[in-house]
């Protein structure tokens, strides 16, 4: 995983290797006269689990749009490969209302078997015989593994999330991050995580980028036997350079009580 | 320093604060003022039409009411009886049934292509929606004069009319629903790669369907209100033809008739209408369940 060939060799060498999940190379994209993206280059072998931190405002959600092909009046220049079967998933479950659970893992499947393989994806999401309930009748974390399922089985090589896991409550958290672990483990498809969570990056990703001001400005491989334990030292370390690339002022117990008096004041 | 001794004195104040709202439920022991309606009384609705034909009754039983303003509630019966025997209700509610039918049916058919055009191209758009929009603030009604001068009395202009207040009714809701689906389904029928028909039926159709019904149900409104103006303009059938008659006779009973016929099949209507909405929008949850 460490040893990819993107990035740093000639890129007559990259074209030797196995095609990259994702590859940009100075990739603009621009909102009025605002420079969203800046010459920005990436590249993602197939089947690498990649998070993307940055803070708010530092171009994630743009990247992943670009990388989706979702931008349809964005200005913008540069180049942009990605495979043909791209997945993506939303901060929200974004199941359609009027259809039921299979009619939604399956919408736009095309050819024989559509609906097996909705099965299949929906038992292994942990949803077997939900297949007939309407969307609303399924808990936030029951939407969001539906959502999984219909991502999955289209057999992405590339499965795009954006923050899949933001609007979850903590303990449904935990579970969607092993679920997700395990789903990615027996597929195997190249994933881009963007997240604002610095742990759940270290804890699920092979490899945190942190987008800073429309570039990559950390590109980190987390070398770390799965299942991950945040009490483990090394992951404590990495947590710490990437809040620091983030710019987060390391905990110190004397400012922090302060700004916090001062925000109730407000 | 100012702002850290304003943070320090701060804790002090919410205990004394708390001191007050601890004192009163002890002084006010009983449940607290209901503000919504209450219970409901089974076929409660049912108590105010029923005491309003009661009152008529009463009014015409006493020779309050002079039968020439308004007939008894028995001769009305007797009346509609009558009417049903020599079969001239029945004609004339068929016919009426048919022109408010065939309006119904061209206009829904017309508002909502109109809708799907002006809902799913710019091209659309640009070109339909402004003179529809426009339209709109004309009352369908107040076209009579240039309908009459263009198709002439008969049956074409009266089905025109109702169409036209149907169509309109169709287009607004429908055209208001399919543009309001929110961009987030667009945007994941793009990246499942849904082609335009699988976008269309998918997403687009049930996604305008609850403005499609309100739409329906304002048409069926539409339609009624359509038929009793062109009936009475040169007409030689229907229900509100009828009642024109009647008019000319002073025949109170039969406008009542006429009357009672209008209302059941508007309300008749309406609730078909609702039925069908309520099991079509089935995934729908709302306050009304």
């Amino acid at each position: 995983m460490a040893t990819h060939p993107g990035g740093l060799t000639a890129p007559g060498a990259t074209a030797l290797a196995p095609r990259p999940a994702i590859r940009t190379r100075k990739l603009v994209r621009r909102f009025g006269d605002r420079d969203i993206l800046k010459e920005l280059d990436l590249t993602v072998a197939p089947g690498e689990f990649t998070a993307l931190l940055g803070r708010s405002g530092s171009g994630k959600s743009t990247l992943l749009r670009a990388v989706a092909r979702l931008d349809h009046m964005v200005a913008g220049s540069g180049e942009l490969t990605v495979p043909d079967r791209v997945s993506l998933s939303f901060q929200d479950s974004r199941l359609l209302p009027w259809l039921r659970l299979i009619d939604n893992v399956t919408l736009g499947l095309r050819g024989p078997g559509a609906r097996e393989r909705g099965l299949t994806a929906l038992a292994e999401v942990g949803l077997e015989g939900r297949d007939r309930s309407w969307p609303h009748e399924l808990s936030g974390g029951e939407q969001q593994r539906a959502a999984l399922a219909r991502a999955l089985v289209r057999e992405p090589e590339l499965l795009l999330a954006d923050e899949p896991f933001g609007a979850l409550d903590a303990l449904t958290r935990i579970k969607m991050h092993d679920l997700l672990r395990e789903l990615y483990e027996r597929h195997r498809p190249a994933v881009l995580l963007v997240t604002h969570d610095v742990d759940e990056a270290v804890e699920l990703a092979d490899r945190v980028l942190v987008l800073e001001d429309g570039r990559i400005s950390v590109d980190l491989t987390v070398d770390l036997p799965t299942p991950r334990s945040r009490r483990d030292p090394r992951f404590q370390e990495y947590r710490d350079t990437l809040l620091t690339a983030l710019g987060v002022a390391q905990p110190q117990p004397q400012p922090q009580p302060l700004t916090e008096a001062k925000k109730d004041s407000r | 320093m100012t702002e850290l001794l304003t943070h320090t004195t701060r804790p002090a104040v919410p205990p004394v604060k708390s001191a007050a709202p601890a004192v009163a439920p002890a002084s006010a022991p009983k449940t607290r003022r209901r503000l919504g309606p209450g219970r409901a009384v089974p076929f409660g609705r049912l108590i105010g039409p029923v005491l309003v034909i009661a009152l008529w009754w009463a009014a015409s039983a006493t020779g309050y009411l002079d039968p020439r303003i308004l007939s008894a509630p028995g001769t009305v019966l007797s009346t509609a009886s009558d009417l049903v025997s020599s079969g001239r209700l029945q004609d004339n509610v068929l016919i009426s049934l048919q022109r408010a039918g065939l309006g119904l049916f061209f206009g829904v058919g017309a508002g909502v292509l109109l809708a799907v055009a002006a809902g799913l191209s710019r091209t659309g758009e640009y070109l339909l929606d402004g003179p529809l929009q426009i339209k709109r603030a004309i009352p369908s009604l107040a076209m009579l004069p240039l309908l009459i001068l263009w198709l002439g009395i008969g049956e074409q202009m009266k089905v025109t009319v109702i169409a036209l207040g149907v169509a309109v009714n169709m287009y607004i809701n429908t055209y208001a629903s399919l543009t309001g689906i929110d961009s987030r389904y667009v945007e994941l029928a793009e990246g499942l790669d849904l082609s335009r028909a699988q976008f269309i039926r998918k997403v687009v159709v049930p996604g305008s369907l609850p403005g499609f019904f309100v739409g329906l149900r304002l048409g069926v409104t539409a339609s009624w209100l359509g038929l009793i103006v062109v009936e009475q303009i040169n007409a030689t059938s229907g229900i509100g033809y009828m009642m024109f008659q009647a008019q000319q006779y002073a025949q109170s009973d039969v406008i009542i008739v006429g009357l009672v016929a209008y209302g059941i099949f508007g309300f008749a209507s309406d609730a078909a209408v609702r039925a069908v909405e309520r099991k079509v929008l089935s995934w729908r949850r709302t306050l009304a369940g």
